[in-house]
């Protein structure tokens, strides 16, 4: 038998693809007769579109076709983006038109479209369309959105508030008042986005002999692009395949549908040609979702010995101009803040305002890294006012391991009551304390001063709701050959899915992962699917795969035993082949495959349907909590502002194992989005909402130099939630970065009595924060 | 009037005679008219790196340059790193084992950078490679991975000597 798949470290199958130029992303399909497409968008973050004029832009080279709303079939000149997730909460749900004919709301929004024999062409053309615009103010930051007077993000309302809503639990009021100690401090978190290397991308073919249409879009679901494609243009769910080939990254804004991806298809069907639309880094800057924004205004009431009596405060989240995926981000923010705390009492007032910006929807972490930010922000400030030492603070706090499931009190995005269903808190930070020498610190931070260097340390804890459902499914097919086939719905954009999900098949058949194919992220291969985002794919696909696997092993143990007159009790799988234990009886899965492909005139072995095949698809009963504690160790330069990361460790309990080499991959990688979220990333728009870095010159993200090595140790609890005891492991890392790294620089520049409040903080703002102490 | 001439380019030992037109970008030359589309299109405007190549054995930001520029040169892309159909170069070899790539897209500008650099310094330390790379974006790996696979490509690189 093969050494045992499911938990090594085995290299991924992806690798020599990608490593050697022959992965196939969407731009890299070239199909005869293709078109290109380019967009206008709006250069105004709010105006009136008085009049567009295409005549120039028809008469250029190569020109075939422009469009604008009035262009367009009739029915979709009004039609929005689907509203993906509703709620109550949510009073002016505005969703995007495809092309917007009348009033812009941010700047980028698509008002035509180009369709050219080369992209050149079609950029070209692009910039001959004249549109005669009324330009008006626009609502730029999310605090001041909301104050009377503000300008309106869409001029049809009478206020820019989204939606509001209270969550919590407990008599807060009680708590506070008998406090022995009160903190309050507001907190800011900036706007930053996904920024995958690949930008968006479409391709659509209308195939007229099948009346069918494909789509290929750099997405991590495909599935949600064809039910949103069958939703809005009224096509039948049959006559449309959606396909996400190599995706180049994706972090959140690849989840969502949008615009492009319903008008290419359209433009394909009514040219009768396909079309091809790339996205650009400047369209990427301005048109793909960001997230982030918030503003907390926070109180936390301890005792005496630093134990938590309560939390309540208010939070405004920026949700831009629209609401694809409604409060999806803000809430998860509100339901995050406890965290891994034994927290009696909470309370959180969340407005969602509407500013003339991008739409907000989740980026790696979605709402945590806020949340976490204002929660491990508030327990550092009550560890300072006792003289407690801030981890000390927060071990008293832990949820004892003995106390799960923890039921929380409060209501999750997935609409189950939250209850933390496994994990071990106490040694989690305990093991990330250690391997970080906290002990030590002090020692070496005595030392670093004496040597007249400033270094620091920062502690923060996060719990996050992973795996969540309703579903994902996976095929698992023996074919005649005897290699295993997996068929799944969600995209990889770089997760590894083909080499994890193969692991949880492998070993049911004895096969190694070479044997092993996974075709992902095709509508074509599997009825149904979701897509990978929230941290979902190794819960719901990889049960699915186990719970596949199974079954196929059992129907050829069935078989198997009907070609060898044994009985199945006494049959087993190794190798690749089902044999009668104790014997050298065998067959090989191949020729087990070949037999229930059937012969004409002959029944199937056993009596078996036909296949040698399971579908299976996983439904969670509710989300798996992963949690962890970074701890992170920095030297500041007090002069230039500079941040080193000297260290950065990190405990992390995402459950049972699949693959820990791409598990440590996966929070490395979630880390250094962190890093960017705590010193580089800020999307920063004048004061009239028009974006104001919109290069990679301007918004930066983490290069090599400044990005650390993560110390990586895992904890295992096994989610009693999923057969395999797994929890999602692609957003950990990032969510308690901004929160430890921000706590590091804060007690690096002790000395100068430093408070810091918000994220990202850049050079020049420590620079003048020392001074400012000094 | 677009101004358009024949060029004649080398990429990975094969010739590509083509008209195209003066503002094509070489990347969008290699990508699009020759169907090389290993080589990346990240940000065009410089930044990321990931449509790194080889020209003349240095290091270029093929979205920074005209394909006319390249007339007569030869390029080499990451499609002609590997020795052949089955076997991985030490160097992408080096990133299959230390989990170097996670998406693969800014991954053939990472493997042309770090080519050159180890050809220039084959024994660096980590400091060196970070900043080697350190005009190359990823946002999947964090770059851990990357730099483990460059040290451990020029190890076996050095032994392979």
């Amino acid at each position: 038998m093969g050494a045992k798949m499911f938990g090594a470290r085995v290299p991924r199958l992806e690798d020599p693809r990608l490593l050697t130029g022959r992965g196939s992303y969407t731009d890299d399909f070239h199909l005869p007769g293709m078109l290109e497409a380019a967009f206008v968008r709006s250069p105004h973050s709010h105006a009136k579109i008085n009049g567009i004029d295409t005549s120039a832009a028809l008469a250029h080279d190569g020109v075939v076709a422009v469009y604008t709303s009035a262009d367009l079939p009739e029915y979709l000149r009004d039609k929005t983006v689907p509203f993906q997730v509703p709620n109550p909460a949510i009073s002016q749900p505005f969703q995007q038109r495809l092309l917007e004919g009348r009033e812009v709301c941010f700047a980028g929004e698509p008002i035509a479209l180009v369709v050219a024999d080369t992209r050149y062409n079609a950029e070209d053309a692009a910039t001959l369309v004249e549109i005669d615009y009324d330009i008006l103010p626009g609502a730029a930051d999310c605090k001041s959105a909301l104050e009377d007077g503000a300008p309106m993000c869409h001029s049809t309302s009478s206020n820019n508030e989204g939606a509001k809503y209270i969550v919590g639990y407990g008599d807060v009021e009680k708590a506070f008042a008998e406090a022995h100690l009160k903190h309050r401090e507001e907190y800011w978190i900036h706007r930053g986005g996904g920024f995958a290397i690949e930008n968006r991308a479409v391709v659509a073919e209308y195939d007229e002999i099948d009346d069918m249409l494909t789509i290929w879009s750099a997405t991590q679901s495909p599935f949600l692009v064809k039910q949103n494609v069958v939703d809005m243009l009224g096509w039948e769910s049959d006559k449309v395949r959606v396909i996400a080939p190599d995706v180049g990254g994706g972090f959140g804004p690849k989840t969502v549908y949008y615009v492009e991806e319903a008008l290419i298809p359209v433009i394909a069907k009514d040219l009768g040609r396909p079309v091809k639309w790339i996205e650009d880094r400047r369209e990427n800057f301005l048109a793909t979702n960001m997230e982030r924004d918030q503003y907390w205004e926070m109180e936390i009431a301890v005792d005496a010995d630093g134990k938590l009596l309560g939390v309540r405060g208010k939070m405004i989240h920026d949700t831009g101009a629209y609401m694809p995926w409604g409060i999806i981000s803000p809430y998860i923010s509100a339901t995050t803040l406890p965290g891994p705390y034994v927290l009696p009492t909470y309370e959180l007032e969340t407005r969602v305002a509407l500013t003339n910006k991008v739409a907000v929807t989740p980026v790696r972490g979605a709402g945590r890294p806020q949340a976490v930010f204002a929660m491990e922000r508030l327990m550092d400030r009550a560890a300072d006012k006792l003289g407690l030492d801030r981890a000390e603070i927060r071990r008293r706090n832990l949820i004892p391991t003995e106390e799960m499931p923890y039921a929380l009190g409060l209501i999750f995005r997935d609409g189950k009551p939250m209850t933390y269903d496994s994990g071990d808190y106490p040694k989690c930070q305990a093991e990330a304390l250690r391997i970080a020498d906290y002990d030590g610190f002090r020692a070496r931070q005595e030392t670093a001063r004496a040597e007249g260097r400033h270094i620091g340390i920062g502690v923060a804890n996060y719990v996050e709701g992973t795996g969540l459902g309703p579903f994902e499914g996976a095929t698992v097919r023996i074919q005649p050959s005897g290699r295993i086939c997996i068929y799944t719905g969600g995209g990889d954009s770089g997760q590894g899915h083909w080499t994890t999900l193969a692991q949880v098949c492998a070993d049911k058949f004895g096969v190694g992962v070479e044997d092993i194919d996974v075709q992902k992220g095709d509508t074509g291969k599997i009825a149904s699917g979701v897509g990978t985002f929230a941290s979902r794919i190794a819960v719901n696909a990889g049960s699915s795969v186990h719970l596949a696997s199974n079954e196929v092993r059992e129907k050829a143990i069935k078989v198997a035993a009907h070609m060898l007159e044994a009985a199945e009790e006494d049959m087993d799988i190794e190798d690749g082949r089902v044999f009668v234990k104790g014997s050298d009886l065998s067959v090989p899965l191949s020729d087990v495959a070949r037999a229930v492909q059937g012969m004409p005139g002959f029944s199937l072995p056993g009596g078996v349907e036909p296949g040698l095949e399971a579908t299976h698809y996983f439904s969670p009963s509710q989300s798996s909590y992963c949690n962890g504690t970074a701890v992170v160790e920095v030297e500041v330069d007090p002069d230039t502002g500079y941040v080193d990361i000297l260290n950065y460790s990190m405990a992390h309990d995402s459950g049972t194992l699949i693959n820990p080499f791409v598990v440590d991959g996966q929070v490395q990688g979630a880390v250094a989005q962190g890093v960017g979220n705590a010193l580089l990333e800020w999307m920063i728009y004048d004061d009239n909402a028009n974006p104001v870095s919109a290069t990679f010159a301007e918004y930066l993200l983490p290069s090599a130099p400044e990005t650390p090595n993560v110390d990586v140790t895992h904890v295992e609890s096994p989610t009693p939630i999923n057969p395999l005891g797994v929890k999602g492991a692609g957003e950990g890392g990032t969510i308690p970065a901004a929160a430890a790294i921000i706590a590091a620089i804060e007690d690096a520049l002790s000395p100068w009595d430093v408070q810091i409040s918000g994220a990202p903080l850049t050079p020049s703002m420590i620079v003048q924060k020392v001074h400012s102490g000094r | 009037m677009s101004d358009r001439r024949t060029i004649s380019v080398t990429i990975n030992g094969e010739t590509f005679e083509r008209e195209v037109e003066t503002r094509l970008t070489l990347s969008d030359f290699i990508r699009h008219e020759c169907l090389l589309t290993g080589t990346h299109v990240g940000c065009e405007h410089g930044v990321c790196g990931a449509c790194t190549i080889l020209l003349n054995g240095q290091t270029a930001r093929s979205c920074l340059m005209l394909a006319v520029q390249a007339d007569g040169q030869e390029i080499r892309t990451v499609e002609g790193i590997a020795p052949n159909d089955q076997e991985l170069h030490p160097l992408q070899q080096a990133f299959q084992d230390n989990h170097g790539l996670q998406c693969g897209y800014c991954t053939p500008g990472m493997l042309t950078t770090l080519l050159e650099f180890l050809e220039e310094n084959p024994d660096p330390t980590e400091r060196e490679v970070r900043e080697a790379i350190s005009g190359n974006l990823c946002r999947c790996t964090g770059y851990q991975g990357i730099v483990a696979a460059a040290l451990d490509a020029a190890k076996r690189l050095q032994a392979g000597a």
